[in-house]
């Protein structure tokens, strides 16, 4: 994500996303794309009985590092036997992109799943194209690539075959893992060649031309749009088979943990070691310097690590050290006077990043206004697997094995950390045991790699224990958000003021502000989708004093709950109805335009194209009315239950979501079940999005109710998941009902974080219903007071 | 030296104090067994002593003495038990790290509890964290182990 974000600022400061699209443009491979916005596809517009050549659409993948690859060279290779084993490039954190994608080579290639076989490449983005697997862009960036790939692999088979046969490639069709010949009317000619018997000839082809490639049609898809593919790691999952970052296991390898300072930026004064190599089994100690100097990006903390023969000798070895702290100027961070400040700050007028309108006028003007303050504790991703790493480094080189959701990123870092080439380094991706944002900073690998040095090549696994995972994130940020909405005398709403207040995530990457930056800002703040005509979206000052990042679905978590209450709110305090004030807020069927809308010059669109990729209220209001007619919104409930509806658009998908609350008599509040309703454009693997929006609510219950890390002193208080609550088999959302809307034509959006935002507001609706009481406070609590 | 019987061989004990998490990971290199949380409250460690579902973070090996110990890896010998094909029938993983000790955990109760009611699934799973938020499919792939698969 670093160096994503490095070429994010490249971008903005250059305007160079622009630039990449007319450059392309003029290439001549978007023709009159760019004007006839949603009207070519790749996608849905191809005819079952001709195939034709597909024009590609600009994404944000274009203007990532090292972009996308589509070379069937480097992603796909074919043993003579016939197997053809696929490229799996982006992390594997529990989304399924590893099935995914290479499933869409091979639904393109006419490939038979069974006999496709999944490798995991190394961190290498020059040869694989970008892979920082976070911002939910798997799918939504790689699509065209893969489905290229697949499409020249399968046009270098005909070709081979039209040799052998010395027919005309047209006569040549891949169908089921080999090439049949058919007549000029389409018919089987009753010969066939195998993929693997073709394998030799096809790969000595050069690869087809992109405008020259045949992709299929949506008819003809075999697994795409299908989900009866079954991820392709399950079998090695629940045999104990599958290999995460702490199952790598090299000839001579250690075990280390590391001491860190408890408060960041803090420093050791004195440390000693002498008790630590006393414990059996402890082998070194060593110091390990931090980064201190500011922005840290994602440099180490610093601290004491110590080499054990095994993880427990460490961790006995760690407990023996005695270290004093300097804990520097983060010392005073206290979460309660910190929500306090942000509080005072959030009632005063910030720094204007949206203004449409005349907001001023419209407050003064109004016959009542709703004014909510909302706020969300810091959250720790907290994967059930906790950091780990392990390196090699020797004679100048580094080898590394590790769960890491920027491999290419992490690469760089541990090169940088260790002062040598990025060359002389290799990054091996293990299986992530959950990621969530904070796999895609690489501290916990340039560790392991730092300590294998200082040991003099010995292999090193470095393991962080629960506690080290609670203390040492770089939490989702902490919150304040105000939402003031302004009616006329008839109840229509006439302003809308937003002010977020929250540290932010850049403040690890350049000297901080205390404001926000483009990425956070375009997160469900400043692309507030409502027809109102005065609109003020304002950023209040907010230090940070621990580390900030990224946290499945980022700074949407506070906006949309802060702003999907508000509505609700709003709509109880003139008498209606939730769902149709919702309705009636989004308005007019309409693309959003952002420069009427007065969204800020350097608006950010999840990294996308706004033209490819438009905002269309018409999907919205239907994601909405399909969820409310699937959850029978308006029922009729016992006394204690009660629904809460909330929508958001996020990563190119439109999610509305109804959550069913009971309260039980002691006051527990219980959610039976929960309607989501998803618009995600082209829905490739339907069996994997139903897992993530599952899993989001799950996630979205924790947040709600039961996670938060607050600081006291500098130091986070939270130490492992028994004071860090997260929803467990007794107080999940017990039945989530996935809608996937049938978004064609439309080009697959994002799945992996789109689901968690309206969840919170939802439940916080939905507990409103039940009980009549508001909750303005993430983590409430499981229970109402 | 002390012995336990870990997914039917006899292995050695050199350090009693030792968890059995980290005996069976760092020693025995047998790494389907995950570290998830080290104080027995997320259940990621979950393998059978004497049958028994048990955290391996906070039992020593000193306790597993004589006992014996089966691990994911020792579940089946070709990976069919009943929870673990309901686990894939299902599609219960997503990023798969707390299952080994969510399908030691099932398989543990389907022994005592052939016909679990959903309360009882309940309360025998209320110990296994899941961060990806599987539950649901966990229920229902333990409800599919129990009537056989």
């Amino acid at each position: 994500m670093l160096h994503y974000l490095e070429q994010e600022l490249r971008n903005q400061r250059g305007n160079a996303l622009r630039a990449t699209i007319e450059n392309v443009s003029r290439r001549g491979v978007l023709g009159g794309l760019l004007t006839t916005t949603g009207l070519v596809l790749a996608i849905d517009f191809s005819p079952a009985s001709a195939r034709e050549v597909v024009k590609p659409y600009p994404t944000g993948g274009d203007g990532m590092p090292n972009k996308t690859v589509n070379n069937p060279k480097v992603f796909i290779a074919i043993d003579k036997d016939g197997t053809v084993t696929i490229m799996s490039h982006r992390a594997e954190m529990g989304t399924g992109i590893s099935t995914s994608l290479p499933m869409v080579v091979a639904d393109e290639m006419e490939a038979d799943w069974s006999k496709v076989k999944i490798v995991t490449t190394d961190g290498d983005e020059p040869k694989f194209g970008n892979q920082d697997t976070d911002g939910s862009r798997s799918m939504r960036h790689f699509i065209q690539a893969m489905r290229q790939c697949g499409a020249a692999m399968r046009q270098m088979l005909e070709s081979a075959a039209a040799t052998k046969w010395g027919v005309d490639a047209a006569l040549c069709s891949a169908k089921d893992h080999k090439v049949v010949l058919i007549d000029d009317k389409g018919r089987e000619q009753g010969k066939s060649l195998g993929f693997g018997e073709l394998a030799e000839a096809a790969m000595a082809l050069a690869v087809p031309a992109v405008d020259t490639l045949r992709l299929k049609s949506p008819n003809e898809f075999n697994y795409m749009g299908k989900g009866e593919i079954k991820a392709h790691d399950h079998r090695n999952i629940t045999t104990g088979k599958a290999i995460y970052g702490a199952d790598v296991r090299l000839p001579g390898m250690k075990y280390a943990v590391m001491a860190r300072p408890p408060v960041l930026g803090g420093k050791i004064k004195k440390w000693d070691g002498a008790a630590a190599l006393k414990v059996p089994g402890v082998e070194a100690v060593h110091e390990i310097a931090g980064v201190y100097d500011v922005p840290r990006k994602f440099g180490i903390l610093g601290g004491i690590a110590v080499v054990a023969k095994s993880t427990y000798a460490a961790i006995k070895g760690r407990d023996a050290l005695v270290i004093e702290w300097d804990h520097g100027e983060n010392a005073s961070y206290d979460s309660v006077a910190y929500d306090k400040a942000m509080t005072e700050t959030a009632a005063q007028p910030g720094k204007v990043i949206r203004k449409q309108g005349d907001p001023d006028a419209a407050f003064k003007n109004a016959k009542q206004v709703f004014t909510g303050d909302y706020h969300a504790a810091h959250l720790n991703q907290a994967s059930m697997e906790p950091l780990v790493a392990v390196a090699q480094v020797k004679d100048g080189k580094a080898e590394v094995w590790a769960p890491a959701q920027s491999p290419f990123g992490a690469k760089n870092d541990v090169a940088g950390a260790l002062k040598i080439k990025p060359e002389d380094v290799t990054l091996h991706m293990t299986l992530l045991g959950g990621g969530f944002g904070r796999k895609s900073k690489s501290d916990y690998i340039q560790e392991a790699a730092l300590v294998s040095q200082k040991m003099g090549g010995t292999p090193i696994l470095l393991q962080w224990t629960r506690e080290d995972d609670m203390r040492h994130s770089f939490y989702h940020t902490v919150s304040v958000e105000r939402v003031e909405i302004a009616f006329d005398d008839k109840n229509k709403v006439t302003g809308w003021r937003h002010r977020s207040v929250a540290p932010s995530i850049i403040s690890t990457f350049v000297a901080d502000s205390g404001y926000k930056f483009f990425i956070e800002n375009g997160m469900g703040h400043v692309n507030m989708p409502y027809e109102i005509a005065n609109v003020s979206c304002e950023d209040g000052k907010a230090m940070a004093h621990t580390r900030i990042g990224w946290f499945r679905s980022v700074s949407n978590i506070p906006r949309v709950f802060a702003t999907g209450s508000a509505v609700c709110e709003a709509a109880h305090m003139i008498g209606k109805d939730p769902k149709d004030f919702l309705l009636e807020l989004v308005g007019s069927d309409r693309t959003l335009n952002p420069k009427e809308l007065g969204f800020p010059e350097d608006f950010w669109h999840y990294g996308d194209p706004i033209e490819e990729f438009p905002m269309e209220t018409a999907r919205f209001k239907n994601a909405i009315n399909h969820v409310a007619e699937k959850a029978g919104w308006g029922k009729k409930l016992p006394e204690g239950e009660g629904l809460g509806i909330a929508a958001h658009i996020a990563w190119q998908s439109y999610v509305a979501t109804i959550v069913h609350v009971k309260i039980d008599k002691d006051g527990t509040i219980r959610v039976p079940e929960v309607h989501t309703a998803i618009d995600c454009g082209f829905a490739v693997n339907p069996e994997r999005i139903r897992a993530q929006i599952e899993g989001g609510a799950v996630q979205g219950m924790s947040t709600t109710l039961y996670s938060g890390i607050t600081f006291k002193n500098g130091a986070v208080e939270q130490s492992n998941y028994s004071d860090y609550n997260i929803a467990r088999m007794s107080n999940y959302p017990q039945k989530v009902n996935v809608h996937i809307i049938d978004g064609k034509p439309s080009r697959p959006s994002g799945i992996g974080e789109p689901g968690m935002p309206p969840f919170h507001a939802a439940l916080a609706n939905a507990i409103f219903a039940a009980s009549k009481k508001r909750i303005r406070k993430m983590p409430m609590g499981d229970k109402i007071a | 030296m002390p012995t336990i019987n870990v997914n039917g061989a006899d292995k050695d004990v050199s350090d009693p104090t030792i968890p059995l998490l980290w005996y069976l990971r760092d020693e025995l290199n047998l790494t389907g067994t995950k570290y998830g949380c080290g104080s027995g409250v997320c259940g990621a460690c979950t393998v059978h002593v004497d049958g028994a579902a048990v955290r391996s973070c906070i039992m020593t090996a000193a306790e597993a003495a004589g006992k014996k110990v089966t691990t994911i890896e020792g579940l089946s010998p070709d990976g069919e038990h009943p929870v673990q094909k309901a686990w894939r029938q299902v599609s219960v993983p997503q990023c798969g790290f707390c299952q080994a000790g969510q399908i030691m955990q099932a398989a543990s109760l389907l022994t005592k509890n052939r016909a679990p009611t959903d309360a009882q699934i309940v309360e025998e799973m209320e110990g296994n964290l899941c961060r990806c938020g599987c539950y649901q499919r966990i229920h229902e792939a333990v409800r599919l182990a129990a009537g056989g698969v």
